[in-house]
């Protein structure tokens, strides 16, 4: 790793991106309330049980964000495994203990 | 700016998309055999493909001055029928010899089962035979990381040169120890899922700009043939300079493809 600093100055950062993500925050929270809202199938979805373990890494004041959530949504065995259900992916470890 | 994207499925797209591309500055496609969407119900279904590639698709990129290089393989996720995906792999030193072929791919491993990975061993073997470069496609979300490494160590076991070796779709989890490993990465840019624009710069930023390389992977999923030049927008209005852009949309695929002589700009 290299780390080349972001040449961006902090204000600009901000300024460029700021509004993009805080759109993005609020997708997550609206759509965390319209599962509340919904009804049917499981009351503990893996995927959504996956989020809310991802969503303290945010705030927890260490870096390499990306890193460390895309990590814990990854399956975390080494084997190759005989068959798989279907061709497509969750998006989180189906055996994962979230 | 002119500019190479290194994996795109052009097949699945317009010729308006090369007109595009050709006005945002793309000089060259290398174009990977890849799943279509659904299963080809034989292994003529392959063949005929691989015609397209080698034979259709250059003479619709020249039309606008692009040079159409492509990939051949049984993708990962036509390779859970082993006798199936042998059918296919006889086939493929044939296509080898075509004059835009660079080498195998994209293979790799989309679930990460036995099957795939013995026919991922089988089209490096065949690879590595010929004196072939290998395009990598990593598996995705939760499957990547250890897709990414059951193919490294795959690749390593047969022998393969690293420097020879594209791994594509990394993210920022398999980044580091693809490099790591002496592998190239390909970042792939989409639109809405995966991968974004901004986060590819973030990661050239963080790994610096050796053996990396940014590329569209548009096809018939949603995608966008022109996100490498937006790419490069994002990496300008941060105020990387102009050379670092080249280097990683230009320079970068150069130097990689150029181990393959069929591999030329003039
Ligand atoms: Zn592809």
């Amino acid at each position: 790793m290299n780390d080349t600093p972001c040449p961006m100055p902090r204000p600009d950062v901000i300024d460029t991106y700021f509004q993009e993500h805080r759109a993005k925050l609020i997708d997550i929270a609206a759509f965390l309330d319209r599962v509340d809202r919904s009804s049917g199938g499981v009351d503990d979805d893996v995927r959504v049980r996956a989020l809310h373990k991802a969503i303290p890494l945010l705030i927890d004041g260490r870096g390499d964000r990306a890193r460390r959530i895309l990590e814990l949504l990854s399956d975390p065995t080494t084997d190759p495994v005989d068959q798989a259900p279907a061709k497509g992916a969750i998006g989180v470890d189906p055996n994962g203990s979230y | 700016m002119k500019y190479i994207d290194p994996h795109i499925h052009m097949v699945s797209r317009t010729t308006d998309d090369y007109a595009r591309m050709a006005q945002a500055g793309c000089v060259a496609v290398t174009e990977p055999a890849f799943w279509a969407g659904f299963d080809r119900s034989s292994a003529q279904g392959f063949y005929d493909y691989f015609r397209q590639l080698t034979d259709y698709e250059p003479r619709r990129a020249a039309q606008f001055g692009i040079r159409h290089f492509c990939w051949i393989c049984i993708n990962p996720k036509e390779a859970e029928d082993p006798a199936f995906a042998r059918e296919v792999i006889k086939f493929i030193p044939e296509f080898l010899g075509k004059p835009n072929v660079l080498g195998v791919g994209e293979v790799g491993l989309n679930k990460n089962t036995r099957n795939e990975l013995a026919i991922l061993e089988e089209q490096i073997a065949l690879a590595v035979e010929h004196e072939q470069l290998i395009l990598v496609h990593t598996p995705h979300l939760e499957d990547k990381l250890k897709g990414t490494r059951l193919t490294m160590d795959a690749l390593e076991a047969a022998g393969a040169q690293p420097g020879r070796v594209l791994i594509d779709h990394v993210e920022e989890h398999t980044v580091g120890e693809v490099l790591g490993r002496g592998y190239w990465a390909g970042m792939t840019l989409y639109p809405d899922s995966k991968c974004t624009p901004q986060r590819a710069v973030d990661i050239i930023e963080q790994f610096g700009s050796e053996r990396l390389w940014i590329n569209s992977a548009g096809d018939w999923g949603v995608s966008d043939p022109l996100s490498v030049p937006k790419c490069h927008v994002e990496m300008l209005r941060r105020g990387h300079p102009r050379e670092l852009v080249e280097k990683i949309s230009y320079e970068n695929p150069r130097a990689f493809l150029s181990q393959s002589p069929k591999f030329s700009l003039d």
